[in-house]
């Protein structure tokens, strides 16, 4: 079949058709890192700062060690504008370059996660959904190329629930409240309902939901659904333009700001400033610290900004969305030099950085080793737990800075964890797939 | 000289009524097939297959179905994502409840369902026209969205509401759905379908039911008093058009993507596909296939063009070029046949009848 192909391909000239498009030629010494970009559209201001974090971490790299453990890395972006479709092209376009194919696929969506899990583990390329994606993914033996650490939506709807329970005066306070959602109504905006549903029933608090269709720019509607329920707590799952729109919807229907809480990834820099004095009060979860205070922000600012190299401007480099792209590398990067352990300092295959994000294992020392201390939590990832930590903190905008506004939250993992195994068994169920064994394929 | 038919007799009103009377054409037509059943699956690469000639063939298919009820019977209609999520939803539950069920039949009966709700939303065009009937439309388009978003149940109590394609077989032969399915058997099923299907819809439109669609958008007063009855002609379109842009949606989420969200099928998709017949040509088989290509397809290459040039351009200003070309092209279309890119094909033909001597 291949020499048919190949001798068809050679009589016909059809290199558009057969090599897929022109095929670069690789050195041998090269990793490369698909990218799934968007640096356009109604998410743009989202996407831009994470993708100018990841890759000037890997600039960084290339400069200060040339590369992961010797082997240099090599990337390349694609634009996909947060569209499901474009997104699964992409994929499809990146997957097989450089020497040994793709190394691992980050997709910065839900909704494009969703649909490269079956693909990618087809392939055997592992998924890198970091702090997004699906949340029952995280059962290892169903999703063995699916890594959702350090935490999901189901994690973080929990821990602001606690945060909230912290604040109201402790859990039993929470009986009679009245916790409103506001969400992206897709596959993103979604995820957290189940977690909520079932906390409002256990605590005893009502809760609305509040869908805004994407990409969100008109909200004055559901806004004025939400002043007339009232409720004593809002939080939000929004992205992109969403974001900033919902921010200053709530200060013109005069929602108190210090309720109003969002996900992690609606709460960066772009989202409040549009609102200006506003959006003073706005608090966020978030699972990593930010600024340019550490190590690794440093290098970085050494190794490529002080040499007029970097992707962006030099004093966009500590904010949150842009931190969150290097410390995305620093976890994909930390699982290539686990792998590497392994199976030596070479370039490796999907299947084989698989083997490293498996048994990452991020401990205090390590992580000062890598310059990145007080940045994010110890974690260490198992056949089992493909999760992480799942700690969050809240952390509140001043009107120039982001500040933290609690200390560590632990989610409720024994409420969590059957969840996550209940769900991920009925999806195993629906497609056929026999859950691995975990005291079997340990290293 | 190409198109010569000077000495081509037809001596049976079979020959006379074929579908392509002139021998090149059907030529050209059994080429053009066995490019697609034999060629392409041995020459493409898996890029080629799974992200360009499938997403295409679908395409195809909904814009078929479109044209069908836009084209030929006069009606316009934004419901297009609407229906294409009927059928994909559709064919979700009927495949999780029935898992011995072959997946052929599920996407026909997913069809059917489609038609069953297009006839339902059809029925408003039986007293409004135009612009009116297209705001109807609409309504079934964001109804059926919100329902399938509504309502847990469509998606199995799915958390975050997207449904997966499971592994099934066609014909209980080879897997066409799920990861482990091969993009040729996933090309080829397509192919199959849409090919059998198109063929179907060109004979309907030559047939009784494709004359009392065109003489309603012609002139539906005058039907009437030769004898067609409004009701039956607009509620078969709906019917037929939903039938095709059902079993599309289901071919899409399973074949395709293998997983999607209600999103997925928003009014942007309806546009797009209303976009496909309006550039590729109203009341046109071929047009549908032409629009369709024009569109999924030119996106692809203009991007990839770029890239091929090794142009040193940042993914964002390519992405904007892209979208600043490819809207430039269409307006250049429309302004050079308003009647879209089938018309364009006749144009061309007539001219190679007359080639090289054009007196």
């Amino acid at each position: 079949m291949t020499f048919i192909k190949s001798a068809i391909c050679a009589l016909a000239g059809a290199t558009a058709l057969c090599g897929g498009f022109a095929a670069a030629a690789w050195a041998q010494n090269e990793q490369f890192i698909p990218r799934l970009v968007y640096r356009t559209g109604p998410y743009a201001p989202n996407g831009i700062p994470f993708a100018d974090g990841y890759a000037d971490y890997l600039d960084m790299l290339n400069a200060r060690d040339g590369g992961v453990d010797g082997v240099k890395l090599v990337y390349e972006e694609c634009e996909d504008g947060y569209n499901n479709d474009k997104g699964v092209e992409c994929y499809e376009r990146l997957k097989g370059k450089g020497p040994t194919g793709a190394a691992l696929v980050d997709p910065l969506s839900t909704g494009i996660t969703y649909a490269l899990i079956e693909r990618a583990t087809a392939d055997k390329v592992p998924i890198v959904s970091m702090g997004y994606g699906r949340a029952d993914a995280s059962y290892g033996p169903v999703f063995p190329y699916v890594f959702t650490y350090p935490v999901t939506y189901w994690e973080g709807a929990d821990a602001i629930i606690t945060y909230i329970a912290q604040q109201e005066g402790g859990v039993a306070k929470l009986k009679g409240k009245k916790i409103g959602l506001i969400y992206h109504d897709s596959a993103y905006g979604k995820e957290p309902i189940a977690t909520l549903e079932k906390l409002a029933q256990l605590d005893g608090f009502t809760f609305e939901k509040f869908p805004v269709s994407p990409p969100g720019i008109d909200q004055k509607a559901t806004w004025l659904q939400i002043r007339q329920k009232r409720p004593n707590w809002m939080l939000m799952w929004g992205w992109g333009v969403m974001n900033s729109t919902a921010i200053k919807e709530a200060a013109a229907v005069g929602y108190p700001m210090d309720h109003f809480i969002g996900i992690w990834w609606s709460g960066a820099e772009p989202d409040v400033a549009p609102a200006g004095k506003a959006g003073i009060g706005y608090k966020a979860a978030v699972f990593h610290g930010t600024g340019t205070d550490f190590g690794v922000i440093r290098d970085i600012k050494h190794y490529l900004y002080d040499k007029g190299q970097g992707k962006t401007k030099v004093d966009k480099i500590g904010e949150v969305l842009y931190v969150r792209g290097v410390i995305n590398a620093l976890y994909d990067m930390e699982a290539l030099h686990t792998a590497h352990k392994k199976f030596g300092n070479k370039p490796l295959t999907g299947e084989q950085v698989r083997w490293g994000l498996e048994n990452l294992d991020l401990t205090a020392a390590r992580i000062t080793e890598l310059g990145a201390e007080g940045l994010i939590a110890p974690m260490k990832i198992s056949c089992e737990n493909h999760g992480g930590h799942g700690l969050v903190r809240m952390q509140q905008w001043d009107g120039a800075h982001w500040k933290y506004a609690s200390d560590w939250i632990e989610p409720h993992h024994d409420l969590l964890d059957p969840m996550y195994k209940a769900s991920a068994l009925a999806y195993a169920k629906e497609k056929n797939i026999t859950p691995r064994d975990c005291s079997k394929t340990q290293s | 000289m190409l198109y010569r038919e000077a000495g081509q007799f037809k001596t049976s009103y079979a020959a006379d009524q074929a579908i392509f009377t002139i021998p090149q054409d059907r030529a050209a037509f059994w080429i053009l097939l066995a490019l697609g059943f034999i060629a392409i699956p041995l020459v493409a690469s898996e890029y080629v297959l799974l992200t360009i000639m499938i997403p295409f063939l679908v395409f195809a298919l909904a814009a078929i179905g479109l044209n069908i009820l836009t084209g030929y019977a006069g009606q316009l209609s934004l419901g297009t994502g609407g229906f294409m999520a009927v059928g994909a939803f559709t064919a979700y539950k009927l495949t999780t409840a029935l898992p011995g069920l072959d997946i052929v039949f599920v996407f026909l009966l997913s069809g059917l369902v489609a038609a069953a709700v297009g006839i339902v939303f059809g029925l408003p065009s039986l007293r409004i026209k135009g612009f009116y009937l297209a705001v109807a439309t609409l309504a079934a388009q964001f109804f059926l969205i919100w329902l399938f978003n509504k309502l847990p149940w469509f998606s199995n109590y799915s958390p975050s509401g997207v449904i997966g394609a499971p592994p099934r077989a066609a014909l209980g032969l080879v897997t066409v759905t799920g990861a482990e399915a091969s993009p040729v058997a996933k090309y080829l099923f397509t192919l199959a379908f849409v090919a059998i299907l198109a063929l179907a819809a060109k004979n309907l439109v030559r047939g009784r039911f494709g004359r009392s669609w065109m003489a309603i958008r012609d002139m539906d007063i005058a039907a009437e008093i030769i004898g067609i009855r409004p009701l039956n002609a607009k509620l078969s379109a709906f019917a037929v058009s939903s039938f095709y842009v059902g079993i599309a949606g289901a071919l899409w989420a399973f074949i395709y993507t293998g997983g999607v969200e209600a999103l997925a099928f928003d009014i942007d998709r309806s546009f797009q596909i209303l976009f496909m017949i309006i550039i590729g040509g109203l009341g046109s088989i071929l047009g549908s296939f032409l629009g369709a290509a024009f569109i999924t397809l030119l996106p692809i290459l203009l991007d990839r063009g770029g890239e091929a040039l090794g142009l040193p351009v940042p993914v964002n200003v390519l992405t904007n070029l892209e979208d600043m070309i490819f809207g430039g092209l269409i307006i250049l279309f429309l302004i050079a046949e308003p009647r879209g890119l089938a018309r364009l094909w006749q144009i061309g033909k007539e001219k190679l009848r007359l080639w090289p001597f054009p007196h």
